[in-house]
């Protein structure tokens, strides 16, 4: 594997490779072992603009952008705004056990996922035909092969997508309306004739 | 010429361990959320590796949908969170063991 690595890249990519890979790993680690959520949603800020850089060095310019716009630039300030407003940035004892054992299982289970993935991909990892949806390498700027796709070969489900938006932007509206009683049509009227100058 | 696709999607695999054992033994609700999202990252990235090694435009529209499917699914998720926690109930998953219609 060792021999792979030296035989396919060069110094400066395998060197950023590594940094990457330590920073990602370090984080998504400090997600799960910090104890306190809010150090939890910055450690997960760190994976994720690792695995932006993961995403440059792979030649997905896009896709690294908006990693660094979607991920960090809005979901996780989302994470943080919903810790702030519900004041939860309390530590929790991260290895209190829930039921016995549960920990120990959970490791288990981790490592045998982690161990499968490896045995079986190890033999061969990529299998299947290249450039089905269309060919990647020489063929303009990132943008616009994917811009192309996007808008002939993956029309529908880019259409789709926006329905999908909507339908969660009505839902978190609904979602996080207070429940109220509903006004009687009297203080109803008594509203609207405040507001009025 | 990056390095071989194997490094990438070992990390890739070891990214979802992390993320699926911190799913089943953290119970902050928030922090198992922050897990899914490791969860995911791992996928996209083997996405963008099998992109460049079979190259194929596929596997970075996929991508991108992931990316929207993840940030509608946030949105989604922590306004319920945020309802949970206007009943006034504990902070931890555990403490919605008796969720009733």
């Amino acid at each position: 594997m060792m021999s792979g690595l030296v035989a396919s890249a060069t110094l400066p990519d395998s060197i950023t490779f590594a940094i990457a890979a330590v920073i990602v790993v370090l984080g998504a680690l400090g997600v799960v072992l910090y104890r306190n959520p809010v150090h939890s949603a910055l450690m997960l800020v760190m994976t994720l603009f690792g695995i932006a850089v993961l995403f440059v060095e792979q030649d997905a310019q896009f896709l690294a952008a908006v990693q660094v716009i979607v991920y960090t630039g809005a979901v996780v300030v989302l994470f943080l705004f919903v810790i702030m407003l519900l004041g939860v940035d309390r530590k929790e004892a991260v290895f209190a056990d829930t039921f016995k054992g549960q920990r120990l299982f959970a490791g288990v289970v981790g490592l045998c996922v982690l161990v499968e993935i490896i045995v079986l991909g190890s033999r061969n990892w990529t299998t299947g035909a290249p450039s089905v949806a269309g060919a990647m390498k020489n063929q303009g700027a990132n943008v616009n092969v994917i811009g192309k796709s996007l808008f002939t070969t993956y029309l529908l489900p880019f259409e789709v997508t926006s329905a999908l938006l909507v339908v969660a932007v009505i839902a978190a509206v609904v979602l996080s309306r207070r429940h109220e009683e509903r006004p009687t049509e009297f203080e109803d009227e008594q509203r609207t004739t405040e507001l009025m100058p | 010429m990056t390095v071989n696709v194997s490094w990438y999607l070992t990390l890739a695999a070891v990214l979802f361990t992390i993320g699926a054992v911190g799913m089943l033994v953290r119970r902050n609700i928030l922090v198992m959320f922050m897990c899914i999202e490791l969860m995911l990252n791992a996928a996209n990235l083997t996405f963008v590796s099998f992109s460049r090694e079979l190259n194929d435009v596929g596997g970075q529209v996929a991508v991108f949908f992931v990316l929207i499917v993840a940030a509608a699914e946030v949105v989604v998720g922590l306004a319920i969170i945020v309802s949970i926690y206007r009943r006034h109930v504990g902070a931890t998953a555990d403490d919605q063991h008796l969720l009733k219609g």
